[in-house]
């Protein structure tokens, strides 16, 4: 078993820390990495594209793990605004809370939340897979593309808003409805799906006690009759 | 008794204001359409110059130098970008545009020694290949945005307006969204594709700033990053935009085009390139960053006079779309029945959102981007460019200038009242500048 390399950040510059990660200065395949003092620093562990391990000790700021690819990256801690967003794919894990727009835009992957996720979770979801074992704030899933978020708790207001073919799930209450966002039937596919996302993510929960939602599919037109739902 | 009289149209109802009224009437919804602002604004034909004389002594045309290069991206990036003429092809999305249509502006910017520049749904293989210089757009909707193609480019782009529709998102109808335009947008085919107007993942510019320093982060802090507004409060944006750690400013002016947009946001949104001009030049020098970072002007640029006014003014470049696809035909005599079909008449055509461009610009259709061969649209396009930058060099060298940013506002006057103000340039035969000067 390789050993663990240990970045201070207190000692060196995010820059060094991220040029160490991407394989830079070396041809480095794999790893396993433990980042000390992050201390709310920005664009922590971004960009990676290598299959290697990495784990922030601490809270992290914007845009933590940003278009991450093949990575695993942990956050032992909370994370700032838009963790994960435009992952493509691997795998990042905040134990704590996550600020707003987690996983925006992401293509693939897996981001498993632990606690809640502010505002704007899933924003422009491309294929991503998002596990929120707490609960979401307003406005998320918004134009929701593709893949798949599954909330334990409860769901902020306009959840799903002008979603498109992007699937959402929900443990507790919604607030409300966003455009276009309307609850679906559920069968025994949904189960295996909800079951598969929560134990790739860690968490327990009832698969089947889960709501579905997805898109009415009536906004994709601009036309009159539509026009009281923008 | 009226039947003596001519009849006099009303100024508050014209006939294009009526016929909207009788439009909108029937079909209950907003006209969308392609082009820039059809109504007269202050322009950039206001302006002369005040060729050398006496006072004054020119460069020979034909013998001394006159430099047009420019480099972009000095601030921060480790590799910024060179451009042997300062006129870039301004951002237009594979979808809005047909491949062919990306290609042949790839090209034609390559031979002209520009660069050209992405647009809402990614990079194209055939864009890449064909542009020696490739400005990858990073926008609000993410659609098509990946890190591989985000190192992949030459420089980065932060869409944050245009000068079509600041405050607007974007549109593309779903006569456009092909099997191919779809799949790279992840979304259905044929359904009508909103863009969203804000980025998902940042408000405002303390968060841009950070924004920014991520996509440094994940390009090794090469890629010169430019960031791109429409024109509207531009002082404010740019001064905002250089503390936000730009190396570069794109202003978008109300002359700028779309390929679809609600014509009452084309009409009635932002402000003319000219004042942007001028205000984004006094936010860069309050800041001390004029000519460090540098200042690219777009919307309604069509001659190499404009190219060369917006210099003098202070920009370090410009960039140029309509009239880019027109060097491709667009609007040409060509296929006259199928503009008829359309509605409208060569030379009067905008129609753009309806994806039937008759000379195979804007569209989708396999039967009408044959019509476009790129070959040729990049020979036209590296044609058009070249003409720019000569008529630019010329106007240049008869103010005495071997170099055309030594171009300044001091060999400008303005012909009328609008401009003068606007421009900050004396109204010809004047020291008088209305709004600054008495």
């Amino acid at each position: 078993m390789s050993a663990r390399e240990e970045i201070d950040l207190d000692a060196v510059p995010v820059r060094r820390l991220n040029r160490l990660l991407q394989g830079r200065d070396s041809a480095r395949q794999a790893g396993s990495f433990d980042v000390l003092n992050p201390r709310g620093r920005h664009a922590l562990a971004a960009g990676l594209v290598d299959p290697i391990d990495v784990v922030i000790h601490g809270h992290a700021g914007y845009y933590c793990a940003g278009m991450n690819q093949q990575a695993r990256v942990t956050v032992a801690g909370n994370a700032g605004t838009g963790v994960a967003e435009n992952m493509m794919s691997g795998e990042v894990r905040v134990h704590g809370d996550a600020s707003q727009s987690a996983g925006a835009a992401g293509w693939g992957g897996l981001l498993a939340i632990g606690g809640d996720a502010s505002a704007r979770c899933g924003i422009s979801m491309k294929g991503i897979e998002i596990v929120v074992g707490g609960s979401v704030g307003h406005m998320t899933g918004f134009m929701a593309q593709a893949g798949c978020l599954v909330v334990c708790g409860d769901a902020g207001a306009a959840f799903g808003d002008s979603i498109y073919e992007a699937e959402l799930y929900v443990l507790g209450e919604v607030e409300t409805l966003g455009a276009d966002c309307v609850e679906k039937d559920m069968d025994d596919r949904h189960v295996a799906r909800i079951g598969e996302l929560l134990g790739r993510a860690g968490f327990a929960a009832d698969a089947s006690a889960f709501r579905r939602y997805g898109s009415a599919r009536q906004l994709y037109h601009f036309r009159i009759d539509n026009a009281a739902a923008y | 008794m009226t039947g003596d009289r001519p009849p006099r149209a009303s100024a508050t109802f014209p006939p294009h204001v009526i016929a909207e009224i009788h439009r909108a009437a029937g079909q209950g919804i907003y006209s969308i359409r392609g082009g820039g602002a059809r109504r007269p604004l202050p322009n950039f034909d206001d302006l002369v110059f005040l060729g050398a004389s006496v006072s004054r002594y020119p460069l020979e045309g034909y013998r001394e130098r006159c430099g047009t290069d420019v480099t972009i991206g000095t601030r921060f990036a480790g590799k910024p970008v060179t451009l042997k003429i300062p006129i870039t092809i301004a951002g237009m999305s594979f979808g809005a545009l047909s491949a062919n249509a990306k290609r042949a502006l790839g090209l034609g910017a390559s031979a002209a020694g520009t660069s050209t520049t992405t647009g809402d749904g990614g990079m194209t293989e055939e864009e890449r290949e064909a542009s020696d210089i490739l400005v990858y757009q990073y926008l609000p909707s993410r659609y098509g945005m990946t890190p591989d193609q985000l190192r992949r480019a030459d420089a980065i782009e932060v869409v944050i307006g245009q000068g079509a529709k600041p405050g607007g998102g974007g549109m593309l109808l779903g006569q456009k969204v092909s099997e191919r335009v779809a799949g790279m947008r992840v979304l259905p085919p044929g359904i009508d594709q909103r863009s969203a107007s804000r980025h998902p993942d940042w408000t405002g510019p303390d968060d841009l700033e950070i924004k920014i320093r991520e996509l440094r982060e994940i390009t090794d802090w090469e890629k010169p990053v430019y960031v791109k507004v429409g024109a509207t409060r531009t002082g404010y944006d740019v001064g905002l935009a250089v503390k936000a750690g730009a190396d570069a400013v794109v202003v978008d002016g109300m002359q700028g085009g779309t390929a679809a947009t609600q014509d009452v946001f084309i009409e009635d949104v932002g402000i003319p390139t000219l004042p942007a001009v001028r205000m984004a030049v006094d936010a860069l020098k309050e800041l001390d960053m004029h000519r460090k970072v540098q200042l690219i002007v777009s919307g309604g640029i069509r001659t190499g006079a404009d190219v060369a006014k917006a210099l003098a003014l202070g920009a370090d470049a410009v960039s140029i779309g309509v009239a880019a696809l027109m060097a491709l035909n667009c609007n040409a005599p060509l296929w006259p029945e199928d503009y008829a079909a359309l509605g409208v008449s060569p030379g009067h055509c905008d129609q753009c959102q309806t994806g039937r461009c008759p000379v195979g610009i804007t569209t989708q259709d396999p039967v009408l981007e044959r019509r476009l061969d790129p070959e040729e649209g990049g020979r036209r396009v590296r044609n058009y460019l070249a003409t720019l930058a000569m008529e630019c060099q010329m106007l240049a060298r008869a103010c005495g200038k071997s170099h055309v940013h030594n171009l300044e506002p001091e060999d400008l006057a303005a012909l009328t009242l609008e401009a003068a103000a606007m421009a900050r340039v004396p109204l010809a035969g004047t020291d008088w500048i209305p709004g600054w000067s008495r």
